[in-house]
């Protein structure tokens, strides 16, 4: 019962600014713990020397890329299921930080893959998945920006972000089988060498740290969105005002 | 012997609302002639346009040729996606439809099938000309409609779900384009696919079987997700 005291916005809204610093305290602790194993600590790659680097940041923001979009469609189904208002909030809270992780993931990718392979973009099935999830996000926030009555854009994006994830499987099958027709897998990424442990442990904190980072940004924009819309009711303590309520919108 | 008498109550079921959607759709759709007409035509121009821009060439053309008769089909569907529900919408009849007590799904069941006859079936039958153009052989004509005529309603069914999630929205067609483009993905891929599967004597069976389990599945789900989003979007 205590959990579900914080499902209300205006109850979580307390939390979530009490959480945030925590969360992005962590982010920065572990991104400088991660930084220096990854660019200074760890040896110097013997294929690729020191361009490998990159893929310290690499990994983590396409890893997050595809999380959040997970975590999204968890929320969006709660959304839909239960009618949880803050479940909305926070798909919406998180989206911007789903589309950079990936678009970040595409360039870091990108520039590792003109030092290396001397192409800036191969048409391969990660990085045509990856393009396609940031193509989702954008459609997402594109519906989210049109629609101005919050109740529906919170209903239709929860929609939206489920049918995407029931596709999202069949999309990178789908361009795994189309890359593998047309192109002899030139470049084989999926059989990555061992990494050593120092280098394990470099790419471990730097997911921590974007993760950290996504709760934290998350719930201070989810603090942005309550804000926005029940501005009213944080102001009189949780309660509507009476000049506010209207039978027809009674939650 | 008590004579039966049967008086014949207005059923509400699921049968009577599919044909609801599917024979005020088709209607409508048979009554506007021009604009399937216009649809047809922008789908042999779109398609015309490719050899212009980048060359004639027998070779190249009959290699792009399938992924180019599925992207402009695509491209034309995409311009019928208005005649799914804005229309509707625009006039009211959405909201009977709502009110009027037949189960949403299959009144939007219908309202799909009516829909893909009206757009990707009739680019199915066209299909053929524009790949004849494109120099493909016979057989592999078939196996491009064939591909169409599994993946068009794909097309209508996800089509369905993002245009009534956009109704009365500003800028909503192309809002419906960047909704629906992306999970559009698999079927480009497997119906362009299963035609240079067939060029290069492939087995081209597989990605037709995919085709259609995409379309059995799409079938089962795609009709609630759009009275959902009907509904969402008329609250």
């Amino acid at each position: 019962m205590s959990v579900f005291k914080y499902s209300s916005p205006v109850t979580f809204y307390p939390l979530a600014g009490k959480l945030a610093p925590w969360f992005a305290v962590l982010a920065g602790l572990l991104g400088v713990v991660g930084l220096y194993l990854g660019l200074v600590a760890a040896p110097v790659d013997f294929q690729q020397g020191e361009i490998y680097r990159i893929l310290f940041i690499h990994i983590p923001t396409a890893w997050m890329g595809m999380f959040i979009y997970v975590v999204m469609a968890v929320y969006g189904l709660l959304a839909l299921v239960f009618n949880t208002r803050l479940s909305a909030m926070m798909m919406r809270a998180l989206a911007p930080t789903g589309a950079i992780f990936t678009a970040l993931a595409l360039w870091t990718g990108a520039l590792w893959g003109n030092l290396t392979w001397g192409t800036w973009w191969a048409w391969d099935a990660r990085n045509t998945s990856t393009l396609i999830l940031l193509f989702l996000y954008f459609g997402y926030m594109a519906l989210m920006n049109a629609i101005e009555d919050p109740r529906r854009a919170d209903k239709a994006g929860a929609l939206l972000v489920l049918v995407g994830s029931i596709n999202i499987p069949i999309i990178y099958f789908s361009v795994k089988w189309w890359n593998t027709l047309h192109q002899a897998s030139t470049i084989g990424v999926a059989s990555a060498p061992k990494m050593a442990p120092l280098m394990a442990a470099a790419v471990f904190a730097m997911v921590l740290a974007c993760w950290m980072y996504a709760i934290a940004v998350a719930l201070i924009r989810v603090r942005q969105i309550i804000a926005e819309r029940e501005l009213a009711r944080l102001q009189n303590g949780g309660i509507i005002p009476v000049w506010l309520q209207s039978p027809k919108k009674g939650n | 012997m008590a004579t039966v008498i049967t008086t014949p109550t207005p059923s509400f079921s699921e049968v009577n609302g599919f044909k609801l959607g599917l024979q005020r759709d088709w209607l409508l759709a048979v009554r506007q002639k021009g604009e399937i007409a216009q649809m047809l035509v922008f789908f042999l121009i779109v398609a015309s346009f490719f050899p212009l821009a980048i060359g004639a060439e027998t070779a190249i053309l009959t290699r792009v040729g399938a992924g180019v008769v599925w992207v402009s089909g695509l491209l034309a569907v995409l311009l019928t996606m208005p005649r799914l529900f804005a229309t509707d919408y625009a006039d009211g009849t959405l909201e009977q439809l709502i009110c009027s007590g037949f189960p949403l799904a299959s009144v939007c069941a219908g309202k799909i099938v009516a829909h893909w006859l009206s757009s990707g079936f009739l680019l199915t039958l066209v299909s053929p000309l524009v790949g004849l153009q494109f120099g493909l052989k016979p057989p592999e004509l078939g196996v491009l409609a064939l591909s169409l005529l599994l993946g068009t309603p794909l097309l209508s069914m996800l089509g369905a779900i993002a245009s009534a999630l956009t109704l009365g929205l500003r800028g909503g067609a192309m809002l419906t384009a960047l909704l629906v483009l992306p999970l559009f993905v698999p079927v480009l891929i497997f119906g362009a696919g299963c035609v240079s599967a067939a060029q290069s004597d492939l087995p081209y069976t597989a990605q037709l079987y995919l085709l259609g389990a995409g379309l059995l599945i799409g079938a089962v789900g795609t009709p609630f997700a759009a009275a959902a989003a009907v509904k969402i979007s008329l609250d």
